[in-house]
């Protein structure tokens, strides 16, 4: 294992872990307004097949990416509208949306397995070395020598922790989350901001989705995802709800995704199987971990999965 | 109100599928004459893939247009390896279906219930190992077609390192790799094939990151014993070469897939179901190498240069004529303990069970 492995592994665990990063930031958001979205998995397949057909009927890199957005907006919309305005049950709900989009990419799909992304998408997200930047020894071969997408994803985390942090809209947001009842007697729109939450998340879920199926994979498959929707949610608690934290928490699972594969060829002792494992493993560790935190240390957002009733204050 | 809104959307939703399920089609062909012989087909994944099941639906397609209106087909895809599939082909065997091809090795026990409940009915189960009087196994020597892409790639490479992104560490890929790896030797004896798991068939993500791991390492030539085309593509994407699988790859990927050994099951389905009309059918083992036409080596890419084609060939020919076969000793394991002496030949049955890498593999068979 010498530094060039390394540096082989963590570019391409970036790579892996970009995926994760887009989905767990629009989970983070969304979370942050307290919907408790667990249709992750089922945006994700949504904004992996719209993004696919977009890009084959126009070729467009550029509207292929806006399909995966708007697929996954779709997707957080039906979710908002089940349980804010119809307000059922949040946790039903979004099972329900992963096993429908898992469903609708799949009777979409169908028809195209095995189909190729247009070349000119794939030409558009080869690596581009930064300049500057990507000159820096090791740490600019691993984060400034990838596709465009994963800049964006760099701009992105800065973006929502500014948005969060900063902004009064993120910060009404919050509030929302925390303590809808505080924040609708502010005059703040609790429907308003959660129906805004859900569809910005919906919006990098189908991003992560469309990163899969446009520049990971390029080509059309069955089980794209493969749970990573499901990572995605265990790493928001991960995270403990802070999108820098979202970050390193994405890297590391991107890295388990694939460190299995590159570890065998050490002839180490260990089944292939337990390697494969690992990030699911540590999935369920990380949640049995959060779940020993008392309630008051776990950062979540107090009004997390409760539905809002003006009437019943 | 909320309820009458939620009302409208759930019908609003209802209607779609209620057009869909009025419109689904059987795949199954019309039949003009009385009483075809009624043969369904169970596919482990879509016909799609342009791998395993994708030759599988090749083949049945050459027994349809070879039998013609006296045979009746159907198929079902993406069916799961559990109880499923036995609910599945008791069903065709309560619709008067004749025959069942299983084609996938963990249909196995689910294929042998259904053998048992339905005794009219002739069942043949792909890659697997359980028989009965009504149920037949059939599987090819892949890895006869594997030994000559090997010497293809032993012929190429010009790292010596060779990855394999390799499914699952049973016999059927164990055989493959060795044999892949004894073609590479015998002409190019520095030759290393470094074995990368993936614990999957068919997972384009897993096999891409494989691949990509693989190539990270060192190796400029990529085989597969995997069902899509990922491998090969992860390859060209760094200016690697591929050796494919399944299928004729390099149709979908271009000219860096030197060579695929594939499938071609057309041949043993049009016999089996011929059989099956004429009443001669009974229950059998079938392990159909180069001869049968059961396996075979897909046309070579441009690259390859015409001697090694030429070398290639002749190999080709002298397993045909069953002057010699592939594991022949002298064979060595990976920790150099002979495993066949000069000039024996491996039994079938030892081939059927083989659990041990040759010597220059490198990875663990666990």
């Amino acid at each position: 294992m010498d530094l060039n492995w390394f540096v082989c592994f963590l570019g391409a665990a970036v790579v892996a872990g970009t995926p994760l990063v887009l989905a767990t930031l629009g989970e983070l958001i969304t979370e942050k307004s307290g919907s408790l979205n667990l249709g992750v998995e089922g945006m994700m397949y949504m904004g992996a097949i719209i993004g696919f057909t977009t890009g084959l009927q126009t070729g467009s890199p550029f509207f292929a990416f806006i399909g995966a957005a708007l697929a996954g907006i779709l997707g957080a919309m039906i979710f908002g509208f089940v349980t804010i305005t119809l307000r059922a049950n949040q946790i039903v709900t979004g099972l329900t949306l992963t096993m429908f989009g898992t469903g609708f990419a799949g009777f979409i799909g169908t028809p195209i397995i095995g189909e190729r992304a247009p070349q000119k998408i794939i030409d558009t997200f080869v690596k581009v070395k930064l300049p500057l930047l990507g000159d820096i020894p090791v740490i600019g071969e691993i984060f400034f020598n990838q596709d465009y997408l994963v800049y964006l994803t760099y701009i992105l985390i800065i973006l929502v922790g500014f948005y969060l942090y900063k902004s009064r809209y993120g910060l009404n947001g919050t509030i929302v989350g925390e303590n809808p009842k505080a924040a609708d007697s502010l005059g703040i729109s609790v429907i308003g901001y959660r129906y805004l939450h859900l569809a910005m998340g919906g919006a990098l879920c189908g991003l992560a989705g469309g990163y899969l199926s446009l520049i990971y994979v390029p080509s059309w498959q069955d089980s794209m995802i493969a749970g990573r929707g499901w990572i995605a949610v265990a790493l928001v608690i991960f995270s403990k709800w802070n999108p820098y934290r979202a970050y390193i928490g994405a890297l590391f699972f991107g890295g388990l995704n694939i460190v299995g594969f590159r570890l065998q060829q050490f002839d180490l002792p260990v089944s292939t199987y337990l390697l494969d494992a690992l990030p699911y493993l540590m999935t369920v560790i990380v949640l049995v971990f959060d779940s020993m935190r008392s309630k008051s240390r776990s950062h979540a957002p107090a009004g997390l999965g409760t539905p809002y009733f003006r009437e019943e204050r | 109100m909320k309820r009458s809104l939620a009302l409208v959307c759930l019908l609003a939703l209802l209607v779609p599928f209620a057009l869909f399920a009025g419109g689904a089609q059987e795949s199954a062909t019309e039949a003009p004459v009385e009483e075809p012989y009624k043969v369904a087909f169970v596919y482990i994944g879509p016909p799609g893939d342009l791998g395993w099941t994708y030759m599988h639906d090749v083949g049945k397609k050459e027994m349809e247009a070879a039998l013609g209106s006296a045979v009746e087909t159907t198929l079902i895809e993406s069916v799961e390896e559990g109880p499923d599939s036995a609910r599945i082909m008791g069903q065709y065997a309560r619709n008067g279906y004749d025959m069942v091809f299983a084609t996938s090795f963990g249909y196995m026990d689910y294929a042998l219930e259904t053998a048992m409940d339905n005794p009219d009915l002739l069942v043949e189960h792909c890659s697997g190992y359980k028989t009965a009087d009504n149920m037949s196994t059939y599987f090819g020597r892949m890895y006869q077609p594997r030994y000559l892409s090997g010497i293809v790639a032993g012929s190429m490479t010009e790292t010596n390192i060779i990855g394999y992104v390799a499914a699952f560490p049973i016999p059927e890929v164990i055989r493959g790799i060795n044999a892949f790896t004894l073609g590479a030797q015998s002409v190019n004896p520095d030759v290393e094939v470094k074995v990368v798991w993936t614990n999957t068939w068919y997972d384009p993500v897993k096999e891409r990151e494989a691949a990509i791991a693989l190539l990270d390492s060192g190796a400029d030539l990529l085989a597969q014993h995997q069902d899509t085309t990922e491998p090969p593509k992860a390859a060209k994407e760094r200016g690697a070469l591929s050796i494919g699988y399944d299928a004729d790859m390099g149709q979908f990927v271009g000219e860096s897939v030197l060579c695929s050994p594939m499938w071609n099951w057309g041949p043993y389905y049009t016999a089996t179901v011929k059989a099956g009309m004429e009443g001669t059918w009974e229950s059998h083992q079938f392990w159909g190498g180069l001869s049968e036409d059961t396996v075979k080596l897909s046309a070579m890419s441009a690259l390859v240069p015409a001697d090694v084609q030429a070398k290639v060939t002749e190999v080709q020919a002298s397993i045909v004529a069953g002057d010699w076969d592939v594991f022949t000793g002298p064979l060595y394991d990976q920790s150099g303990a002979m495993i066949l002496a000069d000039g024996e030949v491996m039994s079938d049955g030892d081939m059927l069970s083989m659990g041990f890498f040759v010597e220059g593999v490198v990875g663990t068979v666990n």
